[in-house]
């Protein structure tokens, strides 16, 4: 059966912590970091990088388009 | 058993998702979490997708979007309040190859923008209008608007909006579709990843309806200003479901083209 494996890169500097990405993901992979970054946003990252399949969700509903979705199959 | 690691993944050749290249890479000024963002995002993958970034003409509005010429690279204008549409039309008449589209709050559309947008409208002005319909005025403070929702809460209404003093809610795009200038109306929203996708759908249609000459096309969507509405940004979502969504439902409204 074919896997599908994926990891998201954030820009963190552009995240506003709006945790918008955090309730979008259905795999529970991203959490706002307890790091902000150098406007005093607590940024997204991944807590839980094994579970992420690359479905995007993220990213999608991202309104700073600071979120690249990367998947491989296997 | 997964045996491959963050940076076998993270590579161009696995690329499913990137920030399309129409929009720039400047830090937007919009609260965390405001709509605004995705929308802007949605019409640089149009833009993008349809390889109109050389042809297409923008109108700010006045409200929190005033400042979207700085984020998508595109040629812009910038109207005076409310007075995009008939900035658009001349724009439109004048460069009648172009894509013209205007980016509208409800503030703007709907209240001191109401007669240019009307009249652009029944004329068949061949333009796109995206209607950013939060249910206040957001960048001065969150005032009560003509969409603001019955009972609902603003700064001008602090105890919530009275029929028996401030009317009924204006749904514009219900109104705007009875005219026969209108092609194609219709009411999204970006709360989710099932919207955001129907949304993007949604403004393709609408720029593509407007190189075919037929008439006007109207895309409402639903928003939230959370900041504005003094929520955090998933409770307003859900807010917006739960209140905006019987008042504004979603969906098209008009297809004249499709039909
Ligand atoms: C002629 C004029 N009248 C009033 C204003 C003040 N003003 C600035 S933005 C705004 C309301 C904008 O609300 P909306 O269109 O809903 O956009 P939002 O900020 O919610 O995105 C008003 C009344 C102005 N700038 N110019």
């Amino acid at each position: 059966m074919a896997k599908l494996i994926g990891s998201i890169k954030v820009d963190i500097q552009k995240c506003k912590g709006c945790d918008l990405c955090v309730i979008a993901c259905p795999l529970d992979v991203i959490a706002l970091s307890k790091d902000a970054n150098s406007k005093g946003y607590n940024f997204a990252h991944m807590i839980n990088p094994d579970a992420c399949n690359g479905c995007s969700a993220c990213a999608e509903v991202c309104p700073e388009a600071s979120i690249t979705v990367y998947r491989v199959r296997v | 058993m997964n045996n491959m690691n963050i940076t076998d993944i993270v590579n161009p050749a696995n690329l499913v998702y990137k920030k399309n290249s129409v929009l720039n890479d400047l830090p937007m000024h919009y609260c965390p979490g405001c709509s605004h963002g995705v929308v802007h995002k949605l019409l640089g993958d149009i833009i993008e997708e349809l390889n109109i970034q050389e042809q297409t003409i923008g109108v700010a509005p006045v409200g929190c979007a005033v400042f979207a010429y700085k984020y998508l690279d595109i040629d812009w204008q910038q109207a005076a309040h409310g007075r995009a549409p008939a900035l658009a039309t001349a724009i439109k008449r004048l460069l009648p190859d172009r894509y013209v589209f205007t980016y509208q709050g409800d503030g703007d559309l709907a209240a001191i923008g109401t007669a240019e947008t009307l009249h652009a409208c029944n004329r068949g002005e061949n333009i796109v209008i995206i209607y950013i319909n939060n249910g206040i005025y957001g960048m001065t403070g969150g005032q009560m608007a003509p969409t603001t929702l019955l009972g609902m809460k603003s700064t001008t209404s602090p105890k919530g909006r009275m029929y028996e003093r401030d009317g009924n809610p204006l749904d514009m795009p219900k109104l705007l579709a009875e005219l026969d200038g209108v092609c194609y109306v219709t009411r999204q929203a970006v709360h989710t990843v099932g919207a955001v996708k129907k949304c993007r759908r949604a403004i393709k249609k609408a720029f593509e309806y407007s190189a075919l000459n037929k008439g006007t096309s109207i895309v409402e969507v639903v928003s939230t200003c959370n900041s504005g509405w003094k929520m955090t940004p998933d409770f307003a979502n859900r807010w917006m479901v739960e209140n905006m969504f019987s008042k504004y439902p979603l969906g098209d409204i008009k297809d004249t083209i499709q039909a």
